[in-house]
């Protein structure tokens, strides 16, 4: 348990097996971003059986919509976005092979399960934490939805992305077990 | 009578609307601290010195705190002994709004109600007027980001219901938001009126400094009762578990119709942004 892992993309069965709840990760690589409309797309796009504009086989999205780089830097803030909405899209992006997803918050139980069937992780950065978390992205490219905006599909380059593991593959929450172990009174209901 | 032109209320909002985004109150960076010292779960610790390192680097780099720079909510209240000169208010909160989103790099969230499309400059801000006496004019911008504000919630309850009501409402809103409204959050609490009132004062609670006392002495202890228990709850910072769920509890009262509690929840994220100026 909380273990220190660093993970370069893309990645493998192997290093993602050896993940647990609470564990400190720190991402290295390509990695993607979208959040809900550019999530919508996708699955609409695996619906009508069209390939997808990148190949997300082994790889890591990031439900993110940063805002506008100022010149000279790759990106402006750069946190996470509440990963319940895209729990809709989500089990159609694990089965072709996305084997990653950093968000925040609880996922609902059929990602649980997903994530069980996919051998894939989920992962928790610090919401709100933009500012911070812009530091860890060397260069970002719109791939895809440029119609989109801040919402639009990207490339990210990162070192050292700083994230936890929330949910793993063994059907571990992180969210469940900390707040569980912090509650010192139920409500009355 | 006193006179006001639109284009210092446009410069002034413009201003405001990127310094809201890029520099965190003290009182809430002081609150981080406070919450450091109490805090058990080396998580939440982390994530605590984080969010203080984080508030540092947006200050200092003029970089947003977080990059949902939010709707932008304007509270302005207008002395009934002054001229507003030169054009539309409303037209010239919103040009200010649109300068600071576009000059301060701020991300544009807004979209069409039905087709969804981005109106492309974070207009128009929602704004609430007021009128109060003197020949002034002061304007509060409180970007407001929509992880906690999906969060929130209306309700009318039964007089029967009572305070017990109120608090349970309040709690379980607070448990079901979870992870998702971005803790430490501030939990404004809106009791009384109508509808849009109960939510309307329930947002202007959020204005009040964290760490701030309540100036109804029965208020001020609902308040730290309040917060006691939303945080035995555990939910901690992030939602992963912990001490510091709420950075407090406040509470804005109005007159109750006999039928019923008006109850709003308005839940702030930890980014908890907003600036004012007496023009």
């Amino acid at each position: 348990m909380n273990e220190r892992f660093v993970l370069t993309t893309p990645l493998e069965d192997a290093s993602l097996e050896e993940l647990h709840i609470g564990d400190r990760v720190l991402i290295r690589g390509i990695i993607y971003s979208a959040r809900d409309a550019a999530h919508q797309r996708l699955v609409q796009l695996i619906a009508d059986n069209q390939p997808l504009p990148v190949d997300i086989n082994g790889q890591i999205m990031y439900y993110m919509g940063p805002s506008p780089a100022k010149p000279g830097q790759a990106i402006g803030a750069a946190g996470p976005t509440s990963s319940y909405r895209m729990d809709a899209y989500t089990p159609a992006l694990l089965a072709k092979g996305l084997k990653g997803m950093i968000g925040k918050g609880a996922r609902d139980s059929k990602i649980k399960n997903a994530l069980r069937e996919y051998k894939a992780v989920y992962f928790a950065a610090i919401g709100g934490a933009g500012a911070l978390i812009s530091k860890c992205i060397l260069n970002a490219e719109v791939v895809a939805y440029p119609d989109l905006g801040t919402e639009a599909l990207r490339r990210l380059t990162v070192k050292d992305f700083p994230v936890f593991v929330a949910n793993d593959m063994y059907g571990g929450d992180l969210y469940e077990q900390g707040i569980k172990e912090y509650a010192r009174k139920a409500l009355s209901d | 009578m006193r006179e006001l032109h639109v284009r210092t209320v446009t410069d002034a909002v413009r201003d405001m609307a990127i310094k809201a985004n890029t520099e965190l109150g003290q009182d809430v960076i002081d609150a981080f601290h406070r919450a450091l010292e109490q805090e058990a779960s080396p998580i939440a610790k982390e994530i605590l010195l984080r969010l203080i390192e984080n508030a540092a680097i947006a200050k200092k780099e003029r970089l947003p705190i977080c990059q949902d720079t939010g709707m932008a909510v304007v509270f302005a209240t207008l002395g009934q002994d002054l001229h507003i000169v030169g054009g539309s208010l409303t037209a010239a909160i919103n040009e200010g709004i649109r300068l600071g989103y576009q000059d301060g790099y701020l991300r544009k969230s807004l979209c069409h109600a039905i087709t969804r499309k981005n109106t492309g400059d974070n207009s128009p801000a929602v704004i609430h007027y007021d009128i109060e006496a003197g020949d002034r004019c002061k304007i509060i911008v409180a970007p407001k980001g929509f992880g906690s504000e999906n969060m929130s919630r209306v309700t009318m309850l039964a007089p029967s219901e009572g305070l017990d009501g109120v608090k349970k409402f309040l709690l379980e809103r607070v448990k079901k938001a979870g992870p998702n409204s971005c803790a430490p959050i501030t939990v404004g609490v809106g009791i009384g009126g109508t509808l849009e009132h109960a939510a309307l004062i329930a947002k202007q609670a959020l204005l009040r400094p964290l760490g701030s006392t309540n100036p109804d002495p029965e208020l001020a202890k609902l308040e730290n009762d309040w917060n006691n228990e939303i945080n035995l709850l555990g939910i901690g910072p992030q939602g992963l578990g912990g001490r510091t769920t709420s950075l407090g509890v406040h509470i804005n009262t109005a007159a109750c119709h006999i039928a019923s509690i008006s109850l709003a929840v308005n839940l702030q994220c930890h980014a908890s942004r907003h600036k004012e100026i007496l023009l």
